[in-house]
């Protein structure tokens, strides 16, 4: 690794900066986050052009119509913000925009019935700087998501993308690289939390010439998708982040293993690639200064276990992703043999804001052990569902009210789950927890990679772990033994209490063989597996006794211990809840109250969820 | 040399030992199922679990059989920690290996006589992977792998059926710990139950065991003569 | 099957594909089949020189592969835990009936695979189902049944000519 510094070339930024129009360059920017695309937003682009010439007002007004990665309000989809007034419409169809060109580009007045109301106030909010949602947000990493076209390094670069690059190649040799991230306080976003300065520099300790970096980018916990959301909205961040890394580690190669789950972020990524390329951003001698790297995309093929560093490798190799044991760890021994160096999307992409506005600045943000800003995702009975990006420390009262807007339809909070199958459960008593890596563990969490959902009372607390213990088990590689047959032990537990065969002495079961499970298993999978089970059966074990003891699901979930039955006093006799039973279950005549044969229901509750008149009631 | 302490005793061992050889080599017994010596360490029946004390952390457990000595490492090969869950495991074991006499057995050393958790099939295979690894790593051929994932795991040639590639050498029969498989020779006719073909019954070109088939002489035929000139040949009486 | 062959043999031959890993080989030819046919696996192995034992824990390991033809259309139904709290359950089990097979295979007419997935990413709109490719957010079981009858339907267009 050469450490000499030499004068690094300057004219892509020039050239790319007089070309491109600048930030606030009047534009419409329509959300093309998977989210916003599943509700229709592709379709909002060509409508927006064909108006323009229609209207043939391109000319005379040049406003550029922009499709951007995830702005992070999924809840309100299709989003179109015009910039830079900031003017927000929220479920925009293709059919309001003659009316959006007519009046409020041309015209300039603002459609009400566009705007989003706030579910709080009841009151509506002309401009996105002023939703409460984004309001309580500090967007660091996700700050250029809704500005700029992904699919554009012009645009990236003129928001002053790659200039860390430029200053980490002209002036800073890799051990001061390595000392400020140390500096900065960055800890790894994936999960486990460990310091990236260090990793860094243990990597780079090791006396061989050939080694690799990868972006962990195969985001497989369910109800998070923050990563994707990076890489479709500004993958050029995340390149920028490796290639720095590859300096300071001093990796020639670096890949990014990528569920195969995200087409879009792996074709924006694939695109970045070959624009940086060709910008001289990666390849031979990078902006002249000398440095060689280059980046590949690797495919995961749908195994969750393959999160873990050395599963992911073993997959990249080409084999089952299967764990195993460390030492030695992937910085020493990792991809082929060689020291190998891996981080999650947003660790990458923390990297250039900490070189370009100094570690100092970045460790301001969140508590002294945990600094910078983590991305969560509210999800699950949330009033503002969507990617969040907060300080760390905020507290997860002010993430669920302020930003998140409470819980919808009146309904009390009973549990965030946070960090996904390998975190737990935090209750109503500790809402005023502050969100820090320390903090979460001392209450059975983890910060995970940032799933936070939400579970309002109507959730069963048995029947949520039992979820999350079907997801890992299915998971599991199956390499060992407790975390094959000990998950499984696990699972068939919790099954006979939903279905209401618990017995005297399950919980403790549970519990001795959760605590074992986690420290005898062989990776990051198995010894986390059974925290869902264990921080649930903390909070809420009167749920688990109410389903072994009083045979009851106090959520009315457990279809074990429920029964369905008609009230025959609001029961208008519509038929409606009789054709759509799936199970031909209800019977009864037209206009006289139905009945429910409670052997063949399967309590699937199609009647519950049909019914207009309340007449299906659960015990 | 690297200094270290196992079960209070202060020990050395050489750069590179695992703490399963470092404690065989000082007289400590660990249970191990997984682990054998010619192979490479595996980490996956997790009965060698050790705890380890390192300077600041809480101790945590560590396979034996994989895990490094490390210089100054403190390691209890016995404690209550150690005990509680090698017991949890031999009764995960026996969750499957009720019927197996060789599980029975095991689990009843460590005080569990009957798994609180049963699978509904009996099953003497315990993905240990022994026969998957001694196929690839010292007879080269890798005719059996492990296929599927989590509770399915099983060990298979390629597409569940016998394998064209297996020589029938009964590697996978001898280290097998539990009996799964087994060597069936019926009739002079001589295959490896569930994995390979028949194969005619030979006597070996090298050793002269009479037990060895047709198809791994065939495979050693270009060998043998160097083997004899080397004289490892078994077949001393000509 | 020699039209299957030489298809393979044109992904084998590949160099893009590089030497490293059978699973870009794997994902292309799964692409391209939406399945792996056993002549894949050992036409594979045979290139990169590789046991065959390998191939098959490796087809067999990982989710996105699959050793059978799967159907027409594939209706994939998001499990993630947003869509969970969110009546995916209730989605499967309602298709589960409707289509008269399990999570994971194949209905007899070979005209439905249904499948699950854990977690999409596009948590706000759950629950989620994917039917050949395409999105459909916010479903209900009641949808579920009036996206079957659209398929069904042009099946049957299709069948009259």
């Amino acid at each position: 690794m050469a450490n000499i510094i030499s004068p690094v070339e300057l004219d892509p930024f020039e050239t790319i900066q007089e070309a491109f129009k600048g930030p606030d360059h009047p534009s419409i920017t329509i959300c093309g986050g998977t989210g916003c695309r599943v509700l229709g937003s592709e379709k909002l682009s060509e409508a927006f052009r064909e108006e323009f010439n229609r209207q043939n007002i391109q000319a005379t007004l040049d406003f550029d119509i922009k499709t951007t990665g995830c702005h992070g309000f999924c809840e309100q989809g299709p989003l179109v913000v015009i910039r830079p007034s900031g003017i927000m419409y929220a479920h925009v169809a293709a059919k309001d925009v003659p009316e959006i060109v007519e009046r409020t580009i041309i015209g300039g007045e603002i459609i009400d019935c566009l705007l989003y109301m706030d579910p709080q106030s009841g009151e509506k909010i002309e401009h996105e700087q002023d939703v409460p949602f984004y309001q309580f947000q500090q967007r660091v990493i996700l700050d250029l998501n809704g500005l700029i076209d992904p699919q554009k390094i012009e645009e990236y670069i003129a928001e002053g993308g790659y200039t860390a690059l430029q200053t980490v190649l002209s002036t800073m040799p890799p051990e001061q690289v390595i000392d400020e991230i140390k500096a900065s306080g960055l800890r790894g976003r994936g999960g486990a939390g460990f310091p990236t300065g260090y990793k860094w520099e243990l990597c780079r300790k090791q006396p061989v010439d050939v080694k690799y970096i990868i972006c962990n980018a195969d985001e497989g916990d369910p109800g998070a998708y923050m990563d994707r959301s990076i890489m479709e909205g500004n993958p050029h961040r995340v390149l920028e982040g490796m290639i720095i890394g590859a300096y300071a580690i001093g990796a020639q190669t670096g890949y990014v293993y990528i569920r195969n789950e995200y087409p879009l972020a792996v074709k924006h990524l694939r695109e970045a690639i070959a624009q940086a390329e060709t910008n001289g951003f990666l390849g031979r001698n990078i902006l002249k200064s000398g440095f060689d790297f280059s980046v590949g995309i690797k495919l995961g093929s749908g195994a969750f276990v393959c999160g873990e560093e050395t599963a992911l490798i073993a997959s990249i190799e080409g084999r089952v992703g299967e764990p195993r044991p460390r030492p030695p760890f992937p910085a020493e021994k990792g991809l082929w043999g060689k020291p190998t160096n891996i981080n999650n999307v947003k660790s990458w992409a923390s990297v250039p804001i900490i070189i370009k506005r100094g570690a100092d600045w970045f460790a301001n943000i969140g508590t002294g052990t945990s600094t910078g800003t983590m991305i969560f995702s509210l999800v699950g009975n949330i009033n503002n569902t969507g990617l969040v990006e907060v300080p760390m420390g905020i507290s997860l009262r002010d993430l669920i009210y302020n930003i998140g807007g409470g819980i919808p339809n009146g309904k009390e909070f009973k549990a965030a789950q946070i960090g996904g199958p390998s975190g737990g459960c935090i209750p109503a008593e500790h809402l005023d927890v502050h969100i820090d890596y320390e903090s979460l563990s001392a209450l059975g969490a983890i910060m995970g990679s940032g799933g936070l959902v939400i579970a309002d009372e109507d959730v069963c607390m048995v029947d949520f772990a039992r979820y999350f213990m079907t997801f890992t088990q299915e998971e599991s590689c199956g390499k060992c033994v407790p975390c094959r047959v000990g998950t499984k032990a696990m699972l068939s537990t919790l099954e006979r209490i939903c279905n209401g065969e618990g017995k005297p002495g399950d919980v403790e079961y549970l519990i001795e063989l959760g605590e074992e499970i986690k420290r005898a298993s062989l990776c990051g999978l198995g010894q986390t597996a059974p925290n869902p089970v264990l921080s649930t059966i903390r909070y809420f074990r009167q749920e688990y006794e109410a389903h072994i003891i009083d045979e009851t699901c106090p959520s009315k979930v457990c279809k074990g211990l429920i029964t369905y039955s008609v009230i025959p006093e609001n029961c208008t006799g519509c038929m409606v809840c009789l054709r759509d039973c799936p199970e031909n279950a209800i019977s009864g005549e037209k206009q006289k109250p139905h009945q429910i044969d409670v052997n063949l229901c399967t309590r699937c509750g199609m009647c519950k969820s049909v019914c207009k008149f309340d007449a299906i009631m659960v015990t | 040399m690297i200094h270290l302490t196992i079960d209070d005793k202060s020990i050395e061992a050489t750069a590179g030992r695992t703490l399963l050889e470092a404690c065989r080599e000082n007289g400590i017994q660990i249970p191990t199922l997984c682990y054998h010596p010619a192979l490479e360490p595996y980490g996956a029946c997790r009965l060698c679990v050790v705890e380890i004390y390192k300077e600041e952390q809480s101790s945590r457990l560590v396979a034996a059989c994989a895990y490094p000595c490390e210089e100054g490492l403190n390691v209890k090969t016995n404690s209550k920690a150690v005990q509680r869950n090698r017991r949890v495991v031999a009764e995960l074991l026996l969750a499957s290996g009720y019927d197996t006499p060789e599980i029975v057995a095991l689990a009843s050393e460590f005080g569990v006589k009957e798994a609180r958790y049963k699978m509904p099939q009996a099953d003497s295979c315990i993905i240990c992977g022994l026969c998957v690894r001694a196929c690839k790593e010292i007879v080269g051929i890798s005719a059996i792998s492990l296929i599927n994932r989590g509770i399915n795991k099983k060990v298979s040639p390629p597409f569940e059926e016998t394998s064209p590639t297996c020589i029938g050498c009964g590697t996978c029969v001898l280290i097998c710990p539990t009996g799964y498989i087994k060597l069936r020779d019926v009739f002079g006719s001589h295959s490896i139950h569930r994995y390979s073909s028949d194969y005619d019954r030979a006597q070996c070109r090298i050793c002269s065991d009479l037990n060895m088939s047709s198809k791994f002489n065939q495979l050693i035929e270009g060998v043998t003569s160097d083997a004899a000139s080397y004289g490892i040949s078994g077949d001393q009486n000509g | 099957m020699q039209k299957i062959i030489s298809e393979i043999n044109d992904i084998v031959q590949d160099e893009a594909l590089g030497k490293g890993s059978i699973i870009p080989y794997f994902e292309e030819i799964q692409g391209r089949f939406r399945y792996l046919p056993p002549e894949a696996l050992i036409l594979v192995c045979e290139h990169l020189n590789i046991p065959l034992s390998q191939a098959y824990a490796v087809a067999t390991f990982y989710h996105a592969f699959s050793l059978r033809p799967k159907g027409k259309h594939c209706m994939n139904i998001c499990m993630g835990t947003a869509c969970h709290v969110r009546g995916s359950p209730q989605l499967l089990d309602r298709l589960e009936t409707k289509l008269g097979v399990k999570a994971g295979s194949t209905t007899r007419d070979k005209l439905f695979t249904l499948e699950t997935v854990n977690c999409l990413g596009a948590c706000a709109l759950g629950p989620i189902v994917v039917i050949d490719g395409e999105y459909s957010g916010q479903m209900t079981p009641q949808k579920s049944d009036a996206l079957l009858r659209r398929i069904m339907r042009s099946e049957e267009k299709e069948q009259r000519g």
